[in-house]
């Protein structure tokens, strides 16, 4: 399989999540796009360092992993807040810095 | 080599699928599930382009772990499936066509790139269970602590940030009225002798004697 596919497969998922953070308005399903697009990117970086044949690509994907982590235990974090203060949980209400 | 094809298609498919499901489902709990579906598919594709480790590292850490945070806040939160209001801004409106957009550039900039690898597998790599071979952990520790050493420290770093953000963030306040500032944050320690009702229920019970014994 040539790595012309792989990449375009990763375009096409980091476009379908570029779509979902566009449209949704829950931050639980815009978190999971953002999810959708790191991976996309990861595939990409994958399919490059195949390409090249050694494991520098694959080093970066395994760091964009651990970022993709962290970002969802504060994301998830600050969605638990807003809901414990009684906020609305709704990217579009929440656009102020202070509750 | 047929069969390389044939596997990479359905797993494509899943991929994609999986994504689709994520954002056009309503209700958050089947996008959950939707992209766990998604990072199954994605490992069969690190397969392919040879990566074991991280094919591994994406079925447990991902598919394992961060979903089943995810799971666990859509069910505390509750799947409250919102329909999709009329009144809607520009940016939503917009947003499909744009992602259609960047996808039609970004694969036309693949495909009319002048890179004369992209056509090609990849060069030959030794596969197999060896320390040297490729995608395997060996390679991958030896990588982590020579050449990318200060990423790797970075990257657990970041973690210890992030789990310690998460603690500060999640953690349950005195009360709604409570605006939570930063001096607020700062007294309110757990170690303060601040006699709060909502903290009595945490310390021990007194078990009756001779009941936790047996």
């Amino acid at each position: 399989m040539d790595i012309e596919w792989f990449v375009v497969l990763s375009a096409m998922i980091f476009a379908i999540g570029v779509g979902g953070v566009f449209t949704h308005r829950n931050p639980l399903v815009v978190l999971l796009c953002i999810e959708l697009m790191l991976n996309g990117s990861n595939l990409a970086l994958i399919s490059f360092a195949r390409m090249h044949g050694n494991g520098d690509g694959q080093v970066f994907a395994l760091i964009v992993m651990v970022v993709a982590a962290c970002e969802v235990v504060i994301g998830l974090g600050l969605i638990v807040a807003m809901y414990r203060r009684r906020l609305d949980v709704d990217v579009d209400a929440l656009s102020e810095l202070r509750g | 080599m047929i069969f390389e094809q044939i596997l990479f298609f359905i797993a494509a498919a899943g991929a994609i699928a999986g994504a689709l499901g994520v954002t056009v489902s309503r209700n958050p709990f089947y996008s959950v599930l939707a992209l766990v579906a998604h990072l199954i598919a994605l490992a069969v594709l690190f397969l392919l382009l040879s990566a074991e480790f991280l094919a591994a590292a994406q079925l447990v850490v991902y598919a394992g772990a961060v979903m089943v945070l995810y799971v666990f806040v859509v069910a505390y939160i509750g799947g409250s499936d919102e329909p999709l209001q009329p009144v809607r801004g520009p940016v939503a409106r917009l947003g499909p066509l744009f992602a259609g957009v960047l996808f039609v550039e970004v694969a036309i900039a693949v495909i009319g790139s002048g890179l004369k690898a992209l056509g090609t597998r990849g060069p030959e790599v030794q596969t197999g269970a060896g320390r040297e071979a490729y995608g395997s952990p060996g390679q991958f520790g030896e990588l982590l602590l020579t050449d990318f050493l200060l990423p790797f420290e970075a990257a657990s770093f970041l973690l210890l940030v992030a789990a310690v953000g998460a603690v500060v963030l999640a953690r349950r306040r005195r009360g709604l009225e409570d605006t939570g500032t930063v001096d607020d944050l700062a007294r309110s320690s757990p170690e303060s002798d601040d006699p709060r009702p909502e903290m009595v229920p945490q310390g021990d019970p007194p078990v009756p004697t001779g009941a936790g014994a047996s």
